[in-house]
């Protein structure tokens, strides 16, 4: 292996120029969201040349997951994207209630989509925040980090955990909601929906916000499918692709009745937009401000559709449902599914053969695909906008190296 | 999927390619003779209807049963097999290919076996193929840049390979 690193070209030449620089970023740089070193060969302030390199956190999730039964994997996918757990436990338990031909109950259904949609929020809040943070603004940060708090009081009475929940399993959910949650809920959508208003000020119209994210790192809609983009990112680059519109019939069928618009710009407007401050003129559709306002897009949209999943939630008399029983015999096959999580599509792939360990577990991470995009992003770009980038890809570490 | 019509359409265009299928299974698949892939995946990504202009996933499934015990009642041969998970943007229908490998190339312990990279057709193979070969020995052929992704560079071993036994040692620090 270390012949092919000294017999690179690109490192020979490197030694006889004295005008570039080999700038290393991270791994423990503030503004590469965990453990991301970014390789940086520069000239002056130009990035001609951008390597991440990945892997700091590689635990193998995957080899963990052919040891143990589906449910028992349930805490490990809690760690992949941490901040957004219940969307992962929920990707997971899909896809092997798919292998299983298992369905759930109506209730345990609706407090899915709850539970998945509130998660999102608070996913979104911190991939505001710590952009706004990359970006040189301290305050956004903490509006964002109060609200969210907020969220997390609210799981950690539902499930007694704060980030690492393991709520969502196979076969529905660990225990039913406390009384009395949905009243808190609706009380913190009421107290929150005012706020998003704060932050458009603080950041979405915001003057050097804007000259700091409009036409920077361009992801045009041809390179964003050919590297696998998903989710917000994609969908910044007007992509019309949201995987609880378009995806498996046995994820789709969780939204049957909700009213949703997938937030993508679509002949230069954004769905129910009046209610949005407008798009500013140096933006491109693809650039880092589209990436940052779909998520805000997606915020409003989310706590929609969880004031619609509280009305559903509350109108089922039938029971919640047990969860499937810890060792649970997987059938001959395999079953793959991609859930639309906050960060993009995440797909798991679990093979059974019989017994209740499978035989190979798969994660297909999100971020992953999105982060192998920035090399393309950062070519040509000020070393001040390789934050910039890669804070809008919303990558979270915990995901990328499983 | 599309119906048996695509099946013809790809018959015409890769004559002999596919090798197998099972259009019953949750995901029907169809498995490709490894040296047609990229001739197959280039007709997927150019010109079939519909298009599967994206790639999702590749997996590579180490079939071998380390325990002689249960080695003896497995119904399968010891190999490999990659599963690509296809997906078609405008249309949004997805596809499964799926590849048999040997474990080893020409069964001598060590040496991986090889299949043409799709990295050039598609570009979320490239990352994708490196984790493979990373985490369970695959040798892509015509990659670009094949090298350990999520492991150090100097790590021995396919961890994701059945056999996998973890080092005792890595630079002083211990592994069991």
């Amino acid at each position: 292996m270390s012949n092919l690193i000294d017999d690179d070209p690109r490192i020979i030449e490197f030694d006889v120029r004295t005008d570039e620089m080999l700038v290393n970023m991270g791994p423990q740089h503030p503004s590469t969201h965990g453990v991301l070193r970014l390789v940086l060969r520069t000239d002056g302030e130009i990035v001609s040349e951008v390597e991440p390199h990945i892997g700091y956190l590689h635990r193998c999730a995957e080899k963990i997951g052919e040891n143990i039964t589906p449910r028992q994997w349930i805490p490990y996918t809690d760690r992949l994207d941490y901040l957004a757990a219940m969307n992962m436990n929920l990707g997971w338990a899909l896809t092997v209630e798919k292998l299983m031909r298992h369905e759930v109950s109506e209730k345990a259904r609706h407090l899915r989509v709850l539970i998945a949609e509130f998660n999102r929020i608070a996913s979104h809040l911190v991939g505001m925040g710590a952009y706004g943070l990359d970006l040189g603004t301290f305050s956004p940060f903490l509006y964002a980090f109060r609200e969210r708090e907020k969220i997390l009081d609210l799981f950690e009475e539902a499930c007694g955990a704060r980030l690492t929940y393991s709520y969502l399993t196979v076969g529905g959910a660990t225990a039913d909601l406390p009384p009395g949650w949905l009243q808190k809920c609706e009380a913190f959508l009421d107290q929150f929906a005012p706020m998003i208003q704060e932050y458009h000020t603080l950041l979405t119209t915001n003057a050097i916000f804007v000259k700091r994210t409009a036409g920077i790192g361009v992801l045009s809609r041809e390179m964003a499918i050919d590297y696998g983009c998903s989710g917000p990112v994609l969908r910044g680059s007007g992509v019309d692709q949201d995987m609880r519109r378009d995806g498996e019939s046995i994820y789709t069928a969780m939204y049957d009745g909700y009213a949703f618009e997938v937030a993508v710009q679509k002949d230069g407007r954004y769905p129910r937009d009046h209610a949005y401050p407008a798009v500013p003129t140096d933006a491109v559709l693809g650039d880092c401000w589209h990436r940052f306002f779909v998520r805000m897009v997606e915020v409003v949209q989310s706590m929609d559709l969880v004031r619609q999943a509280i009305d559903r939630y509350a109108a089922c008399r039938d029971p919640l449902g047990e969860p499937l029983k810890l060792a649970e015999k997987l059938p001959v096959g395999d079953a793959y599914l991609e859930t639309e999580a906050p960060k993009g599509q995440m797909g798991f792939y679990v093979v059974g053969n019989g017994t209740p360990i499978p035989w190979r577990v798969r994660a297909r991470s999100s971020s992953f695909s999105n982060l192998s995009v920035t090399h393309e992003l950062c070519r040509g770009c000020l070393i001040a906008d390789v934050p910039a980038i890669v804070g809008s890809l919303d990558i979270v570490m915990g995901e990328i190296d499983r | 999927m599309r119906g048996p019509g695509f099946l013809e359409q790809l018959e015409v265009a890769c004559p002999g390619a596919v090798v197998g299928r099972n259009l019953e299974a949750l995901d029907p698949w169809i498995e490709v003779a490894g040296d047609r892939l990229a001739d197959v995946c280039r007709w997927l990504k150019n010109s079939s209807v519909p298009r599967f202009d994206s790639l999702q996933c590749i997996t590579a499934v180490d079939w071998f049963e380390p325990d002689p015990k249960k080695a003896a009642k497995v119904t399968w041969q010891p190999h490999l097999e990659l599963v690509y998970h296809l997906w078609s943007v405008s249309a949004r229908a997805s596809l499964v290919l799926k590849v048999n490998l040997p474990r080893w190339s020409g069964d001598i312990p060590g040496h991986l076996p090889e299949i043409p990279s799709v990295a050039g057709i598609w570009r979320t193979a490239d990352w994708h193929e490196r984790e493979v070969f990373d985490l369970s020995g695959v040798s892509f052929t015509g990659h670009p840049d094949l090298r350990r992704i999520l492991c150090p560079e100097d790590w021995e071993g396919y961890p994701l390979r059945k056999d996998y036994e973890m080092p005792l040692h890595y630079h002083g620090i211990r592994g069991k």
